[in-house]
């Protein structure tokens, strides 16, 4: 914490919350190097991407959304409607994959078009659109099963089985390489794209946004739109990862997500945040499985406590650092 | 009142509808001394509901949101559940769990008031850690216990009436009068209207908003009491699982807006209803249980759609439109606002 007082003086206030989740990764990940036997290895890094990637693509998705202030709370939803969707028409009519996969990625978007166009056009608040959104997506996997569909297409398994070796013995799966993709192209767009400024300028202050002259509603449609994208595109990793389709994937995931947003430091109130805080929050949240996993005794719903006192922690953190200016 | 036509209207469709199917829907009748009846079992199954959407009108009022309200349900029932079966009184096993749910509230209210956190994040952080702590309680488990008293807060009667009505008239008609008859509504509504106005105003903002989460936690943990009493047990995982997006759905169907300022207590009641009334529906008109979500979702949009202001006007303005074209203007005034 000292550490971090001294640093205010040289970092710009803007990058304190994401230094902070920074520091936190890394300091976690010592406390478990020293914990644990053979923790303090790559692998364990790469195994928390390869584990999350499909809950970091999402949580981008969920980014650009939030920076404008608003909230989807259907992300776990499209997940599993994805992989719903992705193994009913693999499975069932044979559905090749190059078909079935753009088809995942055009529903998915689709829905967050009709909800940021609901959000936008009808000025019903986010919150309710997205929640009425997550009840009609989860709803449409129990239409399509209620069981849970293996998927055998040899295209999915080829990519689940993939490793692709990096140096001394270290690897990833191909989820990881689409996920950092994904990254760095949300990274471009974001912050240094027109479009990527319009996002923060409707986050800060929707009126001042609007009067000068920017298409704040555009926006507004475009990131739920985003998001829509990034939820299809995770439910085909997840699909890749688990390798079935069912409606009970990814229950409560959206809260996964939204809790890594804002350990990455991004403002529920939008036009404040980083995406490179959203990577570091995923890998937080990663990170504490990983341990919980490794302390072996620990029970599972350990890990919801945990995940609770470092959202406060951080949290308080947050707001002692950005100090009275913010409210 | 006009806030309440759209809701009122709904429901009186949801009910016909079943009449539709069931004719003998409406119909009460007394067996055994007790009341029967699909109206009361709306009332009866709906009561859990009804409270924690009381508790959540009033916190959504004052401009927040409570999300820990779930986690608090399952808390209450596995607490209470646990005392009881280590033969702890009625009483104190009661008393134990409604003090903790009223602890975890002024938690709720301390983050947002005394810290200043986004109400929405303040009750995040317990709502997902509170999950872990029933889970913590019940060890995992779930706790069976067999006590007639117990069983009384949720399964009994009282004169005819299910127990669990009697417990949301007395909260709602308690609540009634503190926010309608008294002050304290109009306090509530200021703080949510503008907090910092209200405080300078020389209204203990602060105060008032740790209160209004005490009183929701307080709800919710009555809530949770009674689902665990209507089945005997208590699961740490599945109680009150997503209780407070139905609660929150069913203020914001009863009129409340999200943004706080103002409330409805009978649109609420109203909105509860509606959503409860819709669950029995499925049942009796033979939707398939797997397309009972797809279902909600759309009567969902539905009712926020009517109830949208800016949906009404441009669906009226496109039928008009058809008729005589209207003012070009209309069309950029929405755009800024």
């Amino acid at each position: 914490m000292s550490t971090l007082t001294l640093g205010r003086g040289r970092v710009p206030a803007k990058y304190l919350p994401v230094l902070v989740t920074g520091c936190l990764f890394v300091a976690m990940f010592a406390a478990g190097g020293i914990r644990y036997e053979g923790f303090a290895s790559g692998q364990v890094v790469l195994n928390v991407f390869i584990d999350n990637a499909f809950l970091l693509v999402v949580a981008i998705g969920l980014t650009f959304v939030i920076l404008t202030g608003g909230i989807d709370l259907s992300v776990g939803s499209v997940v599993a409607l994805s992989t719903m969707i992705a193994a009913a028409l693999m499975e069932g009519p044979g559905w090749p994959p190059y078909l079935v996969i753009p088809l995942v990625l055009a529903v998915g978007s689709g829905l967050g078009l009709v909800m940021g166009y609901v959000v936008h056009a009808f000025d019903i608040q986010p919150f309710i659109v997205t929640l009425a959104g997550m009840f009609l997506a989860r709803g449409l996997c129990y239409t399509i099963g209620t069981d849970s569909i293996p998927i055998a297409d040899p295209a999915f398994t080829v990519f689940a089985q993939t490793r692709i070796d990096l140096f001394a013995d270290l690897w990833i799966s191909p989820s990881v390489v689409i996920a950092v993709v994904v990254v760095l192209v949300a990274a471009y767009v974001l912050h240094y794209t027109r479009f990527g400024r319009t996002v923060y300028a409707a986050g800060g202050n929707e009126q001042s946004a609007l009067l000068m002259g920017l298409p704040v509603g555009r926006t507004k449609i475009a990131v739920y739109t985003i998001s829509g994208f990034c939820s299809a595109l995770g439910g085909l990793l997840l699909s890749f990862y688990m390798l079935s389709g069912y409606g009970l994937h990814a229950v409560g995931m959206e809260l996964d997500a939204i809790a890594a947003v804002v350990i990455g430091g991004t403002l529920l109130t939008g036009g404040s945040g980083f995406l490179l805080g959203t990577v570091l929050g995923v890998l937080v949240l990663g990170l504490i499985q990983t341990i919980i996993s490794f302390e072996g005794t620990l029970l599972s719903w350990w890990t919801k406590i945990f995940i609770g006192m470092l959202l406060f922690v951080f949290i308080v953190l947050q707001r002692l650092f950005s100090g009275g200016s913010r409210r | 009142m006009r806030r309440l036509v759209w809701p009122a209207a709904v429901l009186v469709l949801l009910l016909a509808l079943n009449v539709f199917f069931t004719p003998s829907f409406l119909s009460i009748q007394v067996r055994d001394g007790h009341l029967y009846g699909s109206l009361i079992d709306i009332l009866r199954f709906g009561a859990p509901l009804i409270l924690v959407a009381i508790g959540m009108t009033l916190v959504i009022a004052t401009g927040g949101i409570d999300l820990s309200v779930g986690s608090v349900v399952a808390i209450s029932g596995a607490l209470a559940c646990l005392q009881i079966s280590q033969d702890a009184g009625l009483f104190t096993a009661v008393a134990l769990a409604l003090g903790l749910c009223l602890l975890l509230g002024a938690w709720n209210g301390f983050l947002v008031a005394g810290i200043g956190i986004q109400p929405i994040i303040a009750t995040l952080i317990l709502m997902v850690a509170g999950r872990g702590l029933a889970q913590l309680i019940t060890g995992g488990q779930i706790i069976t216990v067999n006590s007639p008293a117990y069983k009384m807060i949720g399964g009994g009667y009282w004169l005819t009436v299910p127990f669990g009505i009697v417990i949301v008239a007395v909260v709602l008609a308690v609540t009634a009068f503190l926010t309608r008859r008294l002050a304290l509504g109009m306090l509530i509504e200021s703080v949510g209207g503008n907090a910092e106005a209200s405080r300078l105003a020389g209204i203990r903002s602060r105060g008032i908003i740790v209160m209004v989460y005490a009183f929701a936690a307080l709800c919710a943990g009555v809530a949770g009491l009674m689902i665990s009493s209507n089945v005997s047990s208590a699961d740490g995982n599945n109680a009150g699982l997503w209780i407070e997006l139905d609660a929150i759905l069913a203020v914001v169907i009863g009129g409340t807006s999200l943004a706080g300022g103002r409330f409805s207590l009978a649109g609420t009641v109203l909105g509860a209803l509606i959503i409860q009334t819709l669950t029995t529906t499925i049942y009796s008109i033979g939707v398939p249980p797997e397309t009972t979500l797809l279902f909600k979702a759309l009567v969902v949009a539905a009712v926020c759609l009517i109830q949208s202001p800016s949906f009404r006007e441009k669906v009226f303005h496109r039928r008009r439109r058809a008729v005589a074209p209207a003012p070009a203007t209309d069309e950029k005034v929405r755009v800024t606002t």
